[in-house]
């Protein structure tokens, strides 16, 4: 078992008073944690922290704990033998045990006495980054979740496990689906834990998905937008034709009804085409000479709010 | 080791929650459930026989409120405060989300 400095953690003195422990506890829950946080590493920050606490909030767990001594933080030990008389924790188990599995056992004992009570398994939170093709389609993914999980002796041991999930068609931003029963395994009668997996979606290269609308660039030239052409477009489900009409300016919007992410009452989201107007980087003499005499012909003024 | 494999397929229509199953579920009491119902976090989807039913969405919002009461060692009330503001920050950021998609890129 690797040894974690829980006063480090929370950073504290070893001898800080509960109201200390606390106080720190919240600055650094304020700081990471996962739905106020912006900091990068804060799930992983927070866990470490709630970890720490739950053990020196708890005046029995905080003295199991001091008198484990103090090593130094990623150390392989194992409790002494008077400790685990005192605590009643079997010493065949801690190779593969974890610091909070230890004290989060040690909850259960405290309890001694009468049956044991129904315990629901654990239930697993997930971000999962899908890409927009996979929630155009339909994807199957692989989560590794590897549990703890109690033996016959009640002793906690990891197990890996590998799930495989299908995320449905039209899976979007924001969404939470939910793995029923496949989460750690339930104690004592009660129900195993879920998976939650909470979909985000990916940037694209070529789109940009609001909501199962999806917007794409649509770069035309001056004469194709003067003149209305049929552009090959791009969607997600193979290229199509768009009709670009006469006349169509920068800025505007052309919809592909139902070509944007798929819904699960059977319609779709629609892709819009942003028409962008791009000059040549370089016109050719010829070109030129085209726009001159376009110039000199046209009595056209984009600009009569100036006058 | 073992390594155990499972298909799991994920529930394609959306089904109703009875209180008790989502009280179940987000490690809340049914009291604070009910709390949150007053304080408008939480809203029942449609109420049939006297019997509440929550929509599956209903987990994620309480299971949020679970943690930050938890976390945060705040009363129901306070929770109910901040989960109005998360939905405003969630809603603010889903409005930008859609701003940003009409933008051109180069600009």
């Amino acid at each position: 078992m690797k040894f974690k400095d829980y006063y480090a953690t929370l950073g504290v003195a070893r001898d800080a008073s509960p109201e200390d422990i606390k106080k720190a506890y919240r600055k650094l829950a304020r700081k990471y944690h996962p739905d106020v946080s912006k900091e990068k590493d804060a799930n992983e920050r927070f866990k470490d922290t709630a970890e720490a606490y739950a053990t020196l909030k708890d005046p029995d767990k905080r003295t199991a704990y001091d008198q484990l001594g103090s090593q130094r933080p990623g150390e392989e030990f194992r409790p002494g033998p008077e400790w685990s008389t005192q605590f009643g924790e079997s010493a065949s188990t801690f190779d593969d045990m974890d610091l909070a599995d230890l004290f989060a056992n040690l909850a259960g004992r405290s309890q001694r006495g009468g049956a044991p009570r129904a315990m629901r398994g654990r239930d697993y939170e997930l971000r999962v980054p899908i890409s927009l093709e996979d929630s155009f389609k339909g994807s199957e993914i692989e989560l590794d979740l590897s549990t703890t999980e109690l033996d016959d002796h009640g002793s906690p041991h990891r197990v890996p496990r590998t799930i495989r999930a299908r995320i449905p068609k039209g899976a979007a931003e924001g969404e939470t689906l939910r793995l029923t029963g496949q989460g750690g395994k339930g104690r004592h009668g009660g129900r195993d834990g879920d998976v939650y997996l909470h979909i985000v979606l990916r940037a694209h290269p070529r789109y940009r998905a609001s909501g199962r609308d999806l917007y794409l660039e649509l770069p035309l030239t001056p004469w194709e937008a003067a003149l209305g052409a049929e552009v090959q477009t791009p969607t997600l489900a193979g290229p199509v034709n768009l009709k670009v009409p006469a006349g169509t300016r920068a800025g505007q919007q052309l919809r592909l009804a139902q070509r944007g992410l798929p819904n699960r009452n059977g319609t779709a989201g629609d892709q819009y085409a942003t028409i962008q107007i791009v000059m040549p980087p370089e016109l050719s003499e010829r070109e030129r000479e085209l726009v001159k005499e376009l110039a000199a012909a046209s009595t056209f003024n984009p600009r009569p709010n100036f006058e | 080791m073992t390594s155990e494999h499972s298909d799991a397929a994920l529930p394609g229509e959306y089904s109703h929650l009875p209180l008790r199953d989502l009280a179940d579920l987000s490690g809340l009491s049914e009291a604070e459930v009910l709390e949150l119902v007053e304080y408008g976090a939480l809203a029942p989807e449609h109420q049939a026989a006297g019997q509440w039913a929550f929509s599956v969405r209903s987990i994620t919002i309480a299971r949020t409120a679970r943690r930050l009461r938890e976390d945060f060692e705040l009363e129901v009330h306070g929770v109910a405060l901040l989960l109005a503001y998360l939905d405003r920050i969630h809603d603010l950021e889903a409005q930008l989300c859609a701003l940003r998609a009409q933008l051109p890129r180069s600009a």
